[in-house]
């Protein structure tokens, strides 16, 4: 997020949430957005889904499934040809408006609201009310991300934030909610095969050659596989050996099938996990994993914001996660030796510009928000002020590119998946407190699908894709369009990545977990 | 003078406030604490258990000090005589329906009530009459609703709906039946509950406790141990309550710089998958297709030699590592230091793009 969560309530005016459930996925900014929407704050919601949210809402564009260019792109014509752009923040913050221009020439206002599926009118309305609120903030989630243009649907929000001078302010931005506890801080690490710790490029020399002194040791300049890339190398032979901590791929990833057949194709697996999941089924060596109460250290939050985790018993398996992957590497050769994980986190920060000012010490009492370049540092809370990362903005304009599998004859619906608030991804069925309740998939039924299926509440039904079955019991609700289903991905009963389509974002490599084309059976 | 101020005496000492601030919070900046049971600083002001009430002099009542402006020149006594007559009274009348079973109530040690009655030497009540004795709720997995113990201070209604906004909770009733509940006086399980918990998280008395925690400990026996969530990206901070090395409950609390007091249903009852039985406990080593448990050191040398044989025959590249979205930060940088330093590969991701 380029903005604080506290601006939410304490800041904006406005909140334009295009593809996020927030209530469910993240519920405290979710009730954090409806405290805000009580309190005066515009809302417009973008979802194909009727979300909670649309309850607070001044706007619900129930967009179709992978129309968000058009949308954004109908919205930035509108504004320019009002002349409600931020025309001081253009010149001297952005380059390549030009193209912007020119590319969203094409997408009039009844073009762009054909193809997005809604009126015209509630084009006209989002786009004024977005461009004249002096703080707007934008959030979104994977309704973003995980399609076939998620990239370009990413930089066709940060054109709308640059285009009306929505960043770099407090109460602005463009918000991303990021999924896992610390899928952020996973990144900043640089658990990426393009990037050390800190976003520092592998391929750039003067960084490389950093790493090898400070690791003693020659390190590779060539950018590694992506999780999808690993699994089709695993699929062609080329990758013979995988270590996998804390992930379950076969129940998360697109495709799961084609994942499966990846894992098998392996000379050695090595999970470390804390349940015998679907993936470590695979595993020749299990390893048992710590869970967060048995182990010290940090998780940084989707605002950037690190904070630490402490070891509030002893770990399960006798010692925590940290000391288990030390204990291997040493017995592979590569001796890793560290008394705590503050160690650990010194030596990354070390090497890390961006977060060389933070050490537990001041997280002892408090929480940082990196960029933290020194020890007096007190944290960026929001980004771009005065000036982007790479210098000037840079509008990167995109045509809409459909999604990559629509419904057809043979496979009639479109099918969506999401999280859902009692559920997170494949831990939480393993609480029995939260198991007792919401036990089971639900796949969601429009009420006219439901008839013409003939379905009641207690059916169960195949659903079945190009690449794969699932049996699910049915929730029939408005809150999906007719021709859609919504399921989430939480109960190994019902492993809806059997689903989920191959389609990838190229530059990503995110699988286009939004749309699908399947067939339903009733049972 | 300074007209975003205002000056006025509490219990004899000058105190300075912003203007608009109440007579509470001008006592509280003064360090002054004036007992409360309604009134919690992250809700809106209800002024409905009066137990904060004041003297002001020239005011022939005693108002309520939590919905009472602070203005210039105010006198205020919080402990005079007949403030605390008043406030005993308060408290017997509350007493008088309420069980007194603090001897085995979850609460007791966190219990506004029993505190303040201790404080004011509130043993039990004059004022005999009839007592309710509604069913305990505890259809549900995650919370007991004694509604017996309810004082009406309305804390979780507003919790309700100025916290989460779910809107699930109210009055029903009148008189003396009046009850802080919800939607047609239905169990949790059966309304639009979400389990989020804040009612209980600011609820004064025992009317609402963590089932998780029931008979596990009293409210001073178990240690407090700050963390942050592990389940979203929202970046929850709670205390994890621990007695005898095992986690009891979660409790929130005010000082969590994201979320205050406000968790979800996961944060404040999801964590029980610690204690599944399904836990892996020991290093698993594969035989004849069947997992057999193994001694760690007997796991890691069958990991040296053969992801390191992998990497001689077929090269760095032929290893790859999936580190973990769910780990710490320490853990992610050791991974993929391994995976450079030792097996000389880049190829290492974890679950952000999938």
């Amino acid at each position: 997020m380029t903005n604080p969560i506290y601006e939410i309530t304490e800041e904006a005016e406005l909140m334009l949430l295009i593809g996020t459930n927030a209530t469910e996925a993240h519920p405290i900014i979710g009730y954090k957005m409806r405290q805000a929407a009580r309190n005066g704050a515009k809302m417009i919601v973008c979802d194909p889904r009727r979300i909670d949210l649309v309850d607070e809402a001044d706007y619900w564009l129930q967009i179709k499934p992978g129309t968000d260019i058009p949308l954004i792109n109908g919205m930035m014509h509108i504004i320019i040809k009002e002349g409600l752009e931020d025309k001081k923040f253009i010149e001297e913050r952005t380059e390549n408006y030009e193209e912007l221009k020119a590319i969203v020439e094409n997408y009039p206002p009844e073009k762009a609201a054909a193809l997005a599926g809604i009126s015209v009118e509630d084009l006209y309305s989002v786009a004024r009310l977005y461009a004249t609120t002096d703080k707007a903030m934008i959030f979104y989630t994977l309704g973003i991300t995980e399609h076939i243009c998620g990239t370009r649907n990413v930089m066709s929000i940060a054109n709308l934030a640059m285009l009306t001078g929505h960043i770099g302010r407090p109460g602005t931005g463009v918000c991303p909610m990021r999924g896992q506890n610390n899928v952020q801080g996973a990144c900043d690490m640089g658990a990426l095969p393009n990037v050390y710790p800190g976003y520092q490029a592998v391929t750039n020399p003067d960084i490389q050659q950093k790493y090898e002194q400070a690791w003693s040791t020659a390190l590779p300049n060539k950018l590694g596989l992506k999780i999808p890339e690993m699994f089709e190398a695993a699929h062609e032979g080329k990758v013979k050996a995988m270590y996998i901590l804390g992930e379950n791929p076969v129940l998360t990833d697109p495709n799961s099938n084609h994942i499966r057949e990846a894992l098998e194709k392996l000379e050695f697996l090595v999970v470390q996990e804390l349940f015998l999941t679907e993936t470590a089924e695979y595993a020749d060596v299990i390893l048992p994993a710590a869970s967060f109460a048995e182990c010290d250290g940090t998780f940084t939050n989707t605002e950037r914001r690190v904070q630490r985790v402490r070891k509030a018993i002893e770990p399960i398996p006798g010692q925590a996660n940290w000391e288990t992957i030390c204990q291997m590497a040493t017995h592979m050769g590569y001796p890793m030796s560290y008394h705590h994980p503050s160690e650990i986190w010194d030596e990354m920060a070390s090497l890390t510009p961006s977060m060389a000012g933070i050490n537990y010490g001041r997280l002892e009492n408090s929480s940082l928000q990196w960029p933290c370049p020194t020890v007096e540092h007190p944290g960026t809370p929001f980004l771009h002020s005065g000036k982007f990362t790479r210098g000037l903005g840079s509008f990167q304009p995109s045509e809409h590119i459909p999604p990559g599998e629509m419904p057809d004859k043979e496979y009639p619906f479109l099918l969506s998946t999401g999280r859902i608030l009692f559920h997170y991804n494949v831990t939480t069925p393993y609480s029995p407190g939260i198991a007792s309740i919401w036990d089971k998939e639900m796949a969601e039924f429009h009420p006219l699908d439901a008839e013409k299926l003939g379905l009641n509440k207690d059916s169960k039904v195949k659903i079945t894709s190009r690449r794969g079955e699932v049996i699910s019991a049915i929730k029939i609700t408005e809150r999906v369009q007719p021709g859609m289903i919504w399921m989430s991905f939480h109960h190994t009963a019902t492993p809806t990545n059997a689903l989920t389509s191959d389609v990838l974002d190229p530059i990503t490599g995110t699988g286009e977990y939004k749309v699908a084309a399947v067939k339903v059976e009733k049972l | 003078m300074d007209l975003f101020k205002v000056k006025l005496t509490i219990n004899g000492k000058e105190v300075e406030a912003p203007v608009g601030s109440t007579i509470l919070q001008a006592a509280e900046s003064a360090g002054i604490e004036i007992p409360r049971l309604c009134y919690d600083p992250h809700l809106s002001s209800l002024g409905a258990c009066r137990l904060c009430l004041v003297e002001v002099k020239g005011n022939r009542l005693l108002p309520a000090s939590c919905v009472t402006p602070a203005t210039d020149g105010m006198v205020v006594e919080t402990e005079s005589d007949a403030v605390v007559e008043a406030r005993k009274t308060i408290l017997e009348l509350l007493v008088a329906n309420h069980p007194l079973d603090c001897m085995t109530c979850d609460k007791m040690g966190a219990c506004k009530l029993a505190d303040y009655c201790y404080k004011y030497g509130v043993k039990d009540s004059p004022y005999i009459g009839v007592k309710h004795e509604y069913p305990l709720d505890d259809s549900n997995p995650f919370i007991i609703r004694d509604m017996n113990k309810c004082i009406l201070c309305g804390a979780c209604v507003r919790a309700c709906e100025e916290m989460t906004g779910q809107d699930n909770l109210s009055y029903l009733y009148r008189g003396f039946n009046r009850k802080a509940t919800t939607a047609g006086d239905v169990p949790y399980i059966e309304s639009d509950c979400v389990f989020c918990g804040q009612c209980v998280a600011v609820c004064p008395t025992g009317a609402l406790v963590e089932k998780s925690m029931s008979g596990k400990a009293r409210r001073w026996e178990f240690d407090k141990v700050r963390t942050t969530c592990p389940f979203c990206g929202t970046g929850c901070n709670f205390d994890l309550a621990v007695k005898d090395g095992k986690v009891i409950g979660v409790l929130s609390t005010p000082e969590a710089p994201v979320n205050g007091q406000m968790l979800c249903v996961k944060g404040r009852f999801g964590w029980d998958f610690i204690y599944n039985e399904k836990r892996l406990t020991s290093p698993l080593i594969k035989k004849e297709g069947k997992f057999v448990e193994a001694g760690w050191d007997e796991a890691y040398q069958l990991i040296a030699s053969k992801l390191n044989g992998i990497r001689e025959q077929y090269g760095p590249d032929s290893f790859a590592a999936l580190s973990s979205a769910r780990c710490t930060n320490e853990e992610n940088y050791l991974v993929q230091k391994l995976t450079r330093a030792h097996m000389g590969s880049n190829n290492v991701d974890h679950c952000a793009r999938t």
